[in-house]
Order: structure tokens, then C-alpha cells, then sequence
């Protein structure tokens, strides 16, 4: 009879800091006092920051410890779990943790309106247990779409609740999957984009590390409405533990028949597959991610024809990123109104974004659609760091827009953000204070894409590292007015001309930097 | 060469032969023997049934792939904009300064390669570096000091343990 569970950050931040050793420690501790069989112990993926980690839970009181060492662990097993009583000075401190213990108690009204619907069991079950996934309503939306919709039904519903790709780019997913669905080819493939290498952004590594079957059960769907009995994960090389979860959460769903041969006795059949990368950015592009998939280069290929048309082995191929999948769970399960409800109009449900640079609690929040970037900085982010003033934020990764305080209150959303001339992006937000350099912040982030252009078409190519070359003389004072005409000249022929979306990317940062922040380029001009 | 052939043909043979596997087999037998040399992409190249220019062109393409032997410890910085604005040229700085090399090289004694990485991931603790398959992170010049330190310590103990076993 288990009567409690205790579980322990495993992520690798917090493996880093001694996870595992606390871990025996509680393991060793417990059969000291012959409670191995009545408390369960195990890893969750995930908690949002990072300053009071290994983080030990105890449930079902749901009481947080952290940081806990492997000493701390006899005192926390004789106190809680043998004479019952909470061990105040282990606790996360109470103001501290409001802002973090969002991830446990996500219908708690502690949270200051964070809204889970990705992230709802994140942190809450073990990532290795099927069970903890199922007894949290995991599989009932395939189970209810297999046994009561039809694959019409479930693409209708994924459509209707106007479910925007999370990747980035917010194309309407149930759009491209009818897009498959009406392909007279009838060999098709999902394939979840896990190859998350946007700077700033780890939300995917965090969603599978946290909750794997969400994703796995999102393909099945997926798979389902367009008519796929074959999906592919592709994650990046340097993912390793979340690699393993996935392969182990596959292995734990092909046994109880919820993925696999006849799903539940059912006609529908899915297989999934899981295949690293080995390191390189551009595949995170879509195509180059289907370059890669199938043992070559990643480099990008010509659209269209499209991946929906043309994708994986040139078949027609759903390609979607990791939190869209993991939305559509709860959509089938609950409905596209439900879904609708939250957020805002143009852009229904939540969005999980990384939050990072001069803020006093950076890491990952989940909000609804349509929350300013302020209310993030200052609830979810604790505010500037050190009392300082915002100057800047740069929104979706490095090939995101670098925005000032001016749009601080547009309301977050795909379509909102673009009207402004901002992006959502990856949702990566990286703030910075007074302090920061901006003509360094843009030579930093053009280093990055001169590194990481694949080489396949000149603009990208050359134009990065004329780019790279412009910046290095403004920073150091040394340039001339003719360098920056020839940044703004370049950034805007890289925009236009290049082949990919890596490259098209590329000079946003200097562009809307330059918009914003003209002073401080016009400032390193030597005349 | 014997061992060259067998580690590859290994990873090859789970991998069933499938040329789609490209990445993966160039990847898991980098991971295995540290580098790819000319040899493992010859073996990998005939196994596959694709061409060895086609073989090179992949295996040079991707970052987690080594066509050259590194150090015994590898360091992978990240040096994009996250890590940056959070103090990361500084620690950059003193890696070069405490390891004595540029970054993209190796130390003579072969115990040390720098080399910079993108994003891995970890920016809520920025600056962040990985030495070998461990993240370290909140990174300050003192504390890259410090963990150089311990890796060189454990590396003296592991050292004089196997003299005194007389394994050297």
C-alpha cells in the first residue's frame, strides 16, 4: 500500500547538484525504517527555476522542499515520512516559492493566473511511469478518438480550436494536417520536431523530460486523423536524457498496446521512432530536419513542393514541434471550445516560454495567450535584477525581434506581436537591463548564424560574415557611416534573399535593433 | 585497424545496414572511439553502400562529430546571447587564460580541448559550459578555476592509483 510518493528533480541541472545522491540517500533512509514499501519514490522532469534545486516533493500534501542534499535526507525521512511532520527549514520558503510552485499545484490558486495546459502534469508525475501519465487522464483522448470519432472528427476538432504551431512560425496545425490528409499519396508520415536548438530556448527538452507521453500521445492522434501509421521524433544530439525518457516511454506504451499494432483493439496502428541529430542548428528547420532524418546533410530544401505534400522518404509528412503536440491531447479530450476559451481570440490556449537574462527568477512559465511581456517580467520573472530599468527584450530566440520598453503592453499573441512588428517565436524571452550593450547583443547573435549557416546559399553564407564584420568594427568604435549603410544594406538582402528561414532570420535582430535603438549604432560611428 | 572495423561494423550491424542511419552511425561510433578516422569512414562507407565523399560530407557537417582526436577532457562553451549578457565573455576569457590555449584547440599534453558550442539548453543557469557529459552552470571566472582544479586533481589521483597498481 503506497501511502505517499516523494519525488526529485531529475533534470540535468539538478543531477549536476547531487539529485541522484539525495535520491538514495531518501532510498537508503526509508528502508532504514522499513517504509520502502509505503513510499514511492522517483524522478519528475521538471520545476521551473533552477536556484533551489534538487527539489524534493512530497506528496500528497505536496510540500516542496529545496535545494535538499544527500545529508538532509535522514532528517526529511525521519521527520515527514516517518513521524509525519514538515521539516520547516528544508522548505522552500514560502513568498519565494508562490512563483515556483505554479508547477505543482497548477489548480491552486497560488499561482498568479499561470494557466497549465502543456504543462499540467509536468513536475507533478514521474516521466518514467506510464501509470503516474494515465492516472493524470494520459491516453483517454486517443482511447475516446478511437473509440468514438472518427479521424474526420478529430482533424475538425484540432482545426476548430484554431491551434497555432508552437514552433515558431504559428501556422494553423489543423490547416497543415488536412493539408496531408488530402493527399492522394496514402503513405504518410508525423514527425515531431524535437530539435530544439533556438538560443534561449529549452521548453521542448523540459515538456518531454517533464511529461513524454503528452507528446506521444499527440502523434498517435496526429497519425490517426491524417491517416499515418508511422511517426519519427527528431531530437537534437545533445538531449540525451530526454532521448531516454522518450525511448523508455515508447517501450511502456507499446506494452500496454496504447501505441504499437491494433491501439486497443482498435484498427489503428502507430509506431513511433526516436532519432538523434548530431549537432547542428539548421536542422531545426523543417526540411533540413527531413535531410537529416533520412542519413544526409541538413541542409534545406526547396518549398515548395512542401513537406505536407513532399516530407520524410518524399512523402506527404506532418511535421510539428513538440508543444504543439502536446496541446492536442487536451484539445480532443476536452474540445476545441474548451480550448478556445483560453487565451486570446486569434491565438486560443497557453504558451510556454524561457525566461532568461536580467531578470530575478529566470525558467520556464506557462501562460495564457495574450499575457504582456511586463506581466511576465514582473510576475512571473520577480522583476528586473538589482532594481535596474528594462531596456530591451529580445522575443523568440536569436533570429527574434529585439523590442523596447515601448511594446512592453501588446498583448502577447502571434498575431498581435507580428502587427507590431514583433515575433513570439520560440518563446524564448531574453531580458535585458539598463546596462546592456545593444551593438554587442547584435555582434553576439550574428556570430551565431555565421557559425551555424549550413553554407548552402550565399546570402546566408557570405552575408553573415559581412555582417559579423560591420558589427566587430562598431563595437570596438572603429567604424566608419559607410559600415553601418553597409550593415543596414546587407541585413536587408540576407532577409530578402536568402534560401531558408534560418538565413531569413538571421539579420532580424539588427534590423528591428536598429529600428529601436538606432542612437546607440549611430553612437559608434567614427566620423 | 581491427578494432577500427569492429567497433564500426558493431554499431552498423544494430543499425541493420540502413543507409538512413547515416547520422546516427557516424555519431554512435564518434561517441564510441572519440574521433572518426579516415578508416572508420571508409568501414562506415562500404557497410552503408554509399559513397565515401557522401560519408565525409555528412560526418563534417555536424558539430558532435570529430574528424580530429580531442583531449582527454573536452569543455564545450556556449557562447550565444543568453550566456553572454549574463557575464559570459569574462569566463570565456579566463577558460583561455586558465587552460593556456585559444578556444578551438588543444592543450599539448592532450588533456584539454576548448571548444564553444551553441545553445544546449541550460540558459536559466547561464553561463553555461559542458566538460565531457557534465553541465556545469552560474559560471564565474573563479568558479571555471575551481572545476578546472578538481578535473586536474581527480586525474592526479586516477594517475597515481594506477601507479601504485602498477597498471602504468
Amino acid at each position: 500500500m503506497i501511502r505517499s510518493s516523494v519525488l526529485i528533480s531529475g533534470d540535468p541541472i539538478s543531477l549536476s547538484r547531487g539529485a541522484e545522491e539525495t535520491k538514495l540517500a531518501i532510498e537508503a533512509e526509508l528502508a532504514f525504517y522499513g517504509l520502502e514499501d509505503e513510499v514511492q519514490v522517483g524522478y519528475t522532469g521538471r520545476v521551473s527555476r533552477t536556484d533551489v534545486v534538487p527539489v524534493v516533493v512530497v506528496y500528497p500534501d505536496e510540500t516542496v522542499y529545496g535545494p535538499v542534499s544527500a545529508d538532509d535526507a535522514a532528517e526529511l525521512v525521519e521527520e515527514h515520512l516517518y513521524k509525519g511532520r514538515v521539516v520547516e527549514h528544508l522548505r522552500v520558503a514560502q513568498e519565494v516559492a508562490s512563483a515556483e510552485i505554479d508547477t505543482l499545484d497548477p489548480e491552486g490558486a497560488t499561482l498568479y493566473g499561470q494557466k497549465r495546459v502543456v504543462l499540467n502534469r509536468a513536475g507533478r508525475i514521474d516521466p518514467y511511469s506510464v501509470d503516474d501519465y494515465i492516472a493524470y487522464d494520459g491516453y483517454f483522448a486517443l482511447g475516446q478518438a478511437l473509440a468514438e470519432m472518427t479521424p474526420d472528427e478529430v482533424l475538425e476538432e484540432v482545426k476548430a480550436s484554431n491551434l497555432q504551431g508552437r514552433g515558431g512560425a504559428g501556422f494553423p496545425t489543423g490547416l497543415k494536417w488536412t493539408f496531408v490528409a488530402q493527399q492522394p499519396e496514402t503513405t504518410r508520415y508525423i514527425v515531431c520536431n524535437a530539435d530544439e536548438s533556438e538560443p534561449g530556448t529549452f521548453k521542448d527538452r523540459l515538456i518531454i523530460e517533464g511529461d513524454p507521453h503528452a507528446v506521444l500521445e499527440g502523434m498517435a492522434l496526429a497519425g490517426y486523423a491524417v491517416g499515418a501509421s508511422e511517426g519519427w521524433i527528431y531530437i537534437r544530439g545533445e538531449y540525451a536524457m530526454a532521448k531516454d525518457i522518450l525511448n523508455h516511454a515508447i517501450e511502456a506504451a507499446e506494452r500496454l498496446n496504447l501505441l504499437g499494432d491494433n491501439i486497443l483493439g482498435s484498427d489503428f496502428s502507430f509506431h513511433i521512432h526516436v532519432h538523434a541529430g548530431a549537432g547542428a542548428y539548421i536542422c531545426g528547420e523543417e526540411t533540413a530536419l527531413l535531410n537529416s532524418l533520412e542519413g544526409k546533410r541538413g541542409s534545406p530544401r526547396i518549398r515548395p513542393p512542401y513537406p505536407t505534400v513532399r516530407g520524410f522518404r518524399d512523402k506527404p509528412t506532418v511535421v510539428n514541434n513538440v508543444e504543439t503536440l502536446a496541446n492536442v491531447p487536451p484539445i480532443v479530450l476536452h474540445g476545441a471550445d474548451w480550448f478556445r476559451a483560453i487565451g486570446t481570440e486569434r491565438s486560443p490556449g497557453t504558451k510556454v516560454y524561457t525566461m532568461l537574462g536580467d531578470v530575478n527568477l529566470t525558467g520556464l512559465v506557462e501562460a495564457p495567450m495574450g499575457t504582456t511581456l511586463r506581466e511576465i517580467i514582473d510576475i512571473y520573472g520577480g522583476g528586473i535584477k538589482g532594481g535596474k530599468a528594462f531596456k530591451a527584450a529580445q522575443t523568440g530566440g536569436s533570429a527574434g525581434t529585439i523590442i523596447p520598453a515601448d511594446l512592453l503592453d501588446v498583448p502577447m499573441d502571434f498575431a498581435s506581436m507580428r502587427e507590431h512588428g514583433a515575433g513570439l517565436g520560440s518563446g524564448a524571452l531574453l531580458i535585458c537591463d539598463e546596462n546592456t550593450d545593444i551593438v554587442d547583443l547584435a555582434y553576439v547573435l550574428i556570430r551565431f548564424f555565421r557559425t551555424e549557416s549550413c553554407g548552402k546559399c550565399t546570402p546566408c553564407r557570405v552575408g553573415n560574415v559581412q555582417m559579423l564584420e560591420s558589427l566587430e568594427r562598431l563595437r570596438k568604435g572603429m567604424a566608419r557611416r559607410s559600415d553601418l549603410e553597409r550593415l543596414e544594406e546587407i541585413a536587408t538582402y540576407v532577409e530578402s534573399a536568402s534560401f531558408c528561414g534560418l538565413g531569413q532570420a538571421a539579420p532580424v535582430p539588427i534590423l528591428t535593433g536598429l529600428r529601436y535603438f538606432r542612437d546607440e549604432f549611430e553612437s559608434r560611428v567614427r566620423d | 585497424m581491427e578494432e577500427v572495423l569492429a567497433i564500426t561494423d558493431k554499431v552498423v550491424d544494430k543499425y541493420g545496414g540502413d543507409p538512413e542511419s547515416l547520422v546516427e552511425v557516424l555519431r554512435e561510433v564518434n561517441d564510441k572511439s572519440g574521433y572518426l578516422s579516415r578508416e572508420h569512414l571508409a568501414r562506415i562507407a562500404e557497410r552503408l553502400s554509399q559513397p565515401l565523399s557522401k560519408v565525409y560530407g555528412v560526418a563534417s557537417f555536424y558539430s558532435l562529430i570529430n574528424l580530429e582526436p580531442l583531449g582527454q577532457h573536452v569543455i564545450r562553451f556556449c557562447q550565444d546571447a543568453p550566456c553572454h549578457i549574463v557575464g559570459g565573455r569574462e569566463v570565456w576569457e579566463a577558460l583561455e587564460k586558465e587552460l593556456g590555449i585559444p578556444f578551438g584547440e588543444t592543450t599539448l599534453d592532450g588533456q584539454w580541448s576548448l571548444l564553444t558550442t551553441s545553445c544546449i539548453g541550460a540558459c536559466a543557469v547561464g553561463p553555461v559550459m559542458m566538460v565531457d557529459d557534465d553541465i556545469h552552470g552560474n559560471l564565474t571566472p573563479e568558479k571555471v578555476r575551481d572545476i578546472i582544479a578538481d578535473y586536474r586533481e581527480q586525474d592526479e589521483r586516477a594517475t597515481a592509483t594506477a601507479v601504485q597498481g602498477g597498471q602504468v
